[in-house]
């Protein structure tokens, strides 16, 4: 299959500050990829130049066969975007956020009607969406980004640590919401997160560390190819940190490779 | 221009008002300021400042009928910089980035935030103008048609302006400068309050400043439009403010440098 999303040859830095060196890897279509690093490895800007929020300085990104340096605005296009901080307009109703990014997106009105009643319905916020975002909690915000990253069916949908700051339960079916929509073949998604227990077996990681990509495959692949139990244990190897309890990530035997 | 530019025109200039409705304080706050001027102040200067007949006055009027254009173009001075202070806000809470991921061009997209920004002001002119004319202020009433231009284009120069500001401040916190560097100068240094020959008896120098002050073109343009007068010469240095100050918004904003000029991280952080 191929890859709607590939990035081949990335590097950035800001100043002095080598942020990217030399990043490649790409997506396939209706794959979950997870863009997994610790803090400060370079997955924000690789974020702010895939939406073109900052020029890009070497190597190519394209998404969907678009090039984001000869066809930018095509490329942008087939974005969903889920920023790390928030991006939603606090004084307007949940109905009206959507209603807005709708109309940035060029929808008619009654096309926008009908898809924000099903994003709504499908990320169970139909009830609150004549709510003001400020009186949401930090779960439904988050799932009402998602509903809008959604709402004119990108080809890719981005998220950039979209459950930072949420409790465990949420953060949970956030995670399982978001594989459920690449399995069933309604996006293809790249999640960038520092929680290893994000990932599940089948998708593909890409360990990005000091800006450069240390590993990369499917998650059940690269356990025994780097011969680990845990998917904490590849991290902590790869990015030179100490164990940290409790969290173990994905195990061998959950990804039933050999024990 | 196809319906995709036309619907986030729509859905940007619905997001603004939709915004300046829901915060009833700054809608207050946008009317009483000048209406305290026009009840208060010129109330007490109509009997210490005397006028001469000057264009497009062709007679001699009240202090209060010679301060309104300058208070309409408060209004939009005011709100330009209030936009600047909402397009901080908006770096800082994330939806600037949301709007400049839309898959149009850069320059359209803070066109269309200028143009709401305008469309906003202008709102709170007519407010203000409905209010001074009830409270019996000699306006002319179909002035108030033919002002709408220079209000439109006072509003796009100043929203430039305040747009250009809000790439220099880093934080909201640092607005307060704004209001004593900007604001209060560009106001005072004006034929706002005053004729500039008033201004030129005193001072030289500050009649010069006040000359080549863009507020001033603003003011003097809302004034002879408010009374169907050609201010070919206003209009002129108005729209060169505005092509500048625009231009430099442009340029601060394109996409070559990036959210925000300058390095150290990811931007809007």
């Amino acid at each position: 299959m191929s890859p709607i999303l590939s990035i081949a040859g990335v590097s950035h830095h800001y100043g002095a500050k080598q942020a990217l060196n030399d990043v490649s890897f790409e997506v396939r279509k209706g794959s979950f990829a997870l863009l997994l690093g610790p803090n400060g490895a370079g997955k924000s800007t690789l974020y702010t130049l895939l939406t073109q929020l900052l020029p890009l300085q070497a190597g190519r990104i394209a998404i969907a066969g678009h090039d984001i340096s000869t066809a930018p605005r095509a490329a942008l296009a087939g974005l969903g975007i889920v920023f790390q901080a928030q991006t939603l307009d606090l004084d307007l109703s949940v109905e009206q956020n959507l209603r807005y990014f709708a109309r940035l997106r060029g929808m008619s009105g009654k096309d926008a009607s009908r898809r924000i009643d099903a994003q709504l319905e499908r990320l169970s916020l139909s009830d609150r969406r004549r709510d003001r975002v400020r009186a949401l909690n930090g779960g439904h915000r988050r799932r009402l980004e998602i509903a809008r990253a959604l709402l004119h069916q990108p080809q890719v949908l981005l998220l950039d640590e979209p459950t930072v700051g949420l409790d465990i339960p949420t953060r949970q079916r956030i995670v399982d919401d978001v594989h459920d929509l690449a399995s069933d073949g309604q996006a293809t998604v790249l999640w960038a997160t520092h929680l290893i227990d994000e990932a599940r077996a089948g998708d593909r990681i890409v360990l990005l560390h000091q800006g450069a990509v240390r590993t990369q495959g499917e998650a059940r692949a690269l356990l025994d190819e780097h011969d680990c139990d845990d998917l904490a244990t590849l991290f902590n190897q790869l990015t030179e940190r100490k164990p940290q309890a409790p969290l173990k990530g994905l195990t061998r035997q959950d990804a039933g490779g050999a024990a | 221009m196809t319906n995709h530019w036309l619907r986030c025109m729509h859905g940007i200039l619905i997001r603004e008002t939709l915004r300046f409705f829901q915060q009833r304080e700054r809608f207050l706050a946008a009317l009483v300021r000048p209406l305290v001027w026009l009840i208060v102040f010129a109330a007490g200067f109509r009997t210490a400042l005397g006028l001469s007949i000057i264009d497009p006055y062709t007679t001699y009027i009240p202090y209060e009928v010679y301060i309104v254009p300058g208070l309409a173009a408060m209004v939009i001075l005011f709100n330009g910089m209030q936009s600047s202070l909402s397009l901080v806000y908006d770096r800082e809470m994330g939806s600037m980035r949301m709007l400049l991921t839309t898959p149009l061009p850069r320059w359209y997209l803070i066109f269309c935030r200028l143009l709401a920004g305008s469309f906003v002001s202008i709102l709170q002119v007519y407010a203000f103008l409905l209010i001074a004319l009830a409270f019996g202020v000699d306006l002319p009433v179909s002035g108030l048609i033919a002002v709408l231009p220079s209000l439109l284009l006072g509003g796009l120069m100043l929203g430039s302006l305040g747009l250009v500001l809000a790439a220099a401040i880093k934080q909201l916190e640092n607005f307060a400068g704004i209001m004593n560097f900007v604001i209060f100068p560009m106001f005072f240094l004006s034929s706002a309050l005053y004729p500039l020959w008033k201004m030129q008896e005193t001072s030289e120098t500050l009649y010069w400043i006040c000359q080549i002050n863009p507020f001033t073109h603003v003011v003097e343009f809302i004034r002879f439009s408010l009374y169907w007068q050609a201010a070919p010469a206003h209009l002129g240095w108005s729209l060169l403010a505005f092509v500048l100050f625009a231009g430099a918004a442009l340029w601060i904003y394109s996409p070559a440098r990036g959210l925000r000029g300058g390095g150290g991280g990811p931007p809007g952080r």
